[in-house]
């Protein structure tokens, strides 16, 4: 009854931030523009620069901005957070016999909606600049379903940051703190192999480093005679990824309503 | 009639500052109470800790039989709040917020739609329905958060400060609204800093200052606390204020009030309208030009200033130290 109860009331909180999404087109334009923006920029600068031998290095990357939009896309859900616990309203939810959990998982089920525009428009992007499916159509399927699925993930962890900070303004700064490094120090734009050691090793149990080689396979991007990887989460990308975003969700996820009920609290 | 809201001892602090300082109040079931008293009396802090906001260092209460800190969940079932700041999305419409609202109480889809139509009609907002919140002026916000309050239709209602910052014309309106809930049964705890609001709507009145109840009673028994009425004479001239003091001096039973700038005086009485000819004929006799006189029962500024020693409306001014409040209320 109480799992039930959550999820109602979470149901009736995302259908709210869907309507201010709707309402306040600001934020769509950017949640639109910036994939766009990212897959040319990528495309056109590095893409054109950098030759892989036997394939194309412009669909080697579209699987890591797929992987890069969607960790930065959690940034929403923090900054949405952080923003509603400035607003009058969260008075009125507290006084509601609504879920203590519903303000949280209402944010983090809209932030799904988000990234299914987002990777919608990536990927019309994309198909645009000379990127191409050659997998399955069922895997290509897995491919959306699997960013998906670590974006939400992901996301959790931007809720608690965002019921942490003073403001939204700290959290854009806070998180850029922690995505940098997590994409970066990955497969993203590089091949993990190329790296010196620590960052390699690092890089090769970075589960961005899986989901964007899950992708890259699911895809079917991988460029013939590519190396095997030799270890063993981007040997098994789709089951390291899975296993790694449930995890976070299951450390992530009370941590945030702890903290969602224990910042309400606080007047 | 039972006590439906009851409070004993309730203690809040915010650091240095006593929010709460050991307060009690009872509520009878069906009627409305006020909660007067100047800004940083406790007013909201106890209408925090009632409705499950805050918890209390010391101290307990029940809300309807139920107890506010053993079973907080229990109580949000049974109470409706409309807060200081309007508690609305301003992104959402009118019906989008009720509604949303409604379902939050889980009325069911089709009931909490309905009951959204249904008060934004009664609050006469069924125009500005389906605008978004921003386009509100600040009534319209206000009967809005009002109408939240009462989209459950719960037994009790908290209102704080519902009138705080509207002009005269929507303070009336909101009045208005006001009493027609309380003629369906509902139990009220308003705050108000407002003297005449707690004389227009309350039942029973209780005054707070500093984070306790200083007296209790309906607004008639406070009148009658303070004891007799009050001769107010306006002279014409301001440099016949110290002949007026002189004279009201004569007759007074207390202490008199002045103020120069109205030209006023104020003294309590005991006499009545037999009194009230003698003062007259006092002032002809001593050649002091009268130009308005009133003689009428004690007003509740002069109950509290009578039980504090203060103005209720002059302390308005007086700045509180800032109680760490929540984060970036500055902002709106």
């Amino acid at each position: 009854m109480n799992f039930l109860t959550a999820l109602g009331d979470g149901l009736v909180i995302a259908r709210r931030n869907l309507i201010k999404l709707k309402r306040v087109p600001d934020v769509l334009v950017f949640v639109l523009l910036s994939p766009i923006m990212f897959v040319l920029l990528f495309a056109y600068v590095f893409g054109s620069a950098i030759d892989i031998p036997g394939g194309s290095y412009r669909e080697f990357l579209m699987g890591g901005i797929f992987g890069q939009t969607v960790i930065f896309g959690a940034t929403f859900t923090g900054a949405g957070l952080a923003e509603d616990m400035q607003k009058g309203i969260i008075d009125r939810f507290r006084s509601l016999p609504m879920s203590r959990a519903a303000v949280v998982l209402g944010r983090t089920a809209s932030d799904v909606i988000y990234n299914v525009i987002t990777l919608t428009v990536m990927a019309i992007t994309g198909l645009i600049v000379g990127w191409r499916i050659r997998g399955s159509l069922l895997d290509a399927l897995a491919a959306f379903l699997l960013l998906l699925l670590f974006a939400y993930s992901v996301s959790w962890v931007m809720a608690l940051l965002g019921l942490s900070v003073p403001s939204p303004e700290v959290l854009n700064n806070a998180s850029f703190i922690v995505i940098f490094p997590l994409t970066f120090i990955a497969n993203t734009f590089v091949p993990a192999e190329s790296l010196p050691t620590v960052l390699r090793v690092f890089a090769e149990w970075n589960p961005i480093s899986s989901l964007v080689q899950a992708v890259r396979e699911l895809f079917g991007n991988i460029p013939p005679g590519a190396p095997e990887p030799a270890s063993w989460p981007l040997q098994n990308p789709v089951i390291y990824t899975v296993l790694c975003a449930c995890l976070i969700i299951a450390i992530f996820a009370p941590l945030a309503v702890r903290r969602y009920v224990r910042v309400a609290k606080k007047s | 009639m039972k006590d439906i809201i009851q409070a004993t001892g309730l203690v809040k602090r915010y650091g240095e500052v006593v929010a709460l300082d050991g307060l009690d109040l009872s509520v009878r079931e069906g009627t409305i109470v006020a909660l007067l008293g100047p800004n940083g009396a406790g007013k909201t802090t106890a209408v925090s800790v009632l409705t499950t906001l805050i918890e209390p260092d010391e101290g307990s209460a029940t809300v309807a039989g139920v107890d506010v800190l053993k079973d907080p969940a229990e109580v949000r079932k049974l109470i409706g709040l409309s807060g200081q700041y309007a508690a609305v999305d301003k992104d959402l419409t009118g019906y989008e917020n009720l509604d949303m609202i409604g379902c939050l109480y889980h009325l069911g889809r089709k009931r909490a739609r309905s009951r959204a139509r249904e008060l934004l009609d009664r609050f006469d907002l069924a125009d500005a329905a389906d605008r978004p919140v921003k386009t509100y002026s600040g009534g319209m916000r206000r009967r809005l958060d009002l109408a939240g309050a009462l989209v459950a239709e719960s037994p009790v209602l908290f209102l704080d400060e519902p009138t705080t910052g509207l002009d005269l014309i929507s303070r009336r309106e909101l009045w208005r609204l006001i009493r027609t809930l309380v003629d369906q049964g509902t139990t009220l705890l308003l705050t108000t800093q407002y003297l005449e609001e707690a004389d227009r709507l309350a039942d029973d009145v209780l005054v707070i200052d500093k984070g306790k109840a200083i007296a209790h009673g309906t607004v008639d028994e406070l009148k009658d606390m303070v004891g007799g009425e009050r001769i107010e004479i306006k002279v014409a001239d301001r440099e016949d204020l110290p002949a007026a003091h002189e004279v009201l001096g004569r007759v007074a039973v207390g202490e008199l009030q002045g103020d120069e700038r109205s030209r006023t005086v104020v003294a309590p009485v005991t006499g009545g309208a037999r009194e009230l000819a003698g003062v007259l004929q006092l002032f002809e006799s001593n050649e002091v030009p009268v130009s308005e006189v009133v003689l009428r029962r004690p007003t509740l500024d002069d109950v509290f200033l009578a039980l504090t020693g203060a103005s209720a409306e002059s302390r308005e001014q007086t700045s509180e130290p800032a109680k760490p409040g929540r984060r970036g209320r500055g902002s709106r």
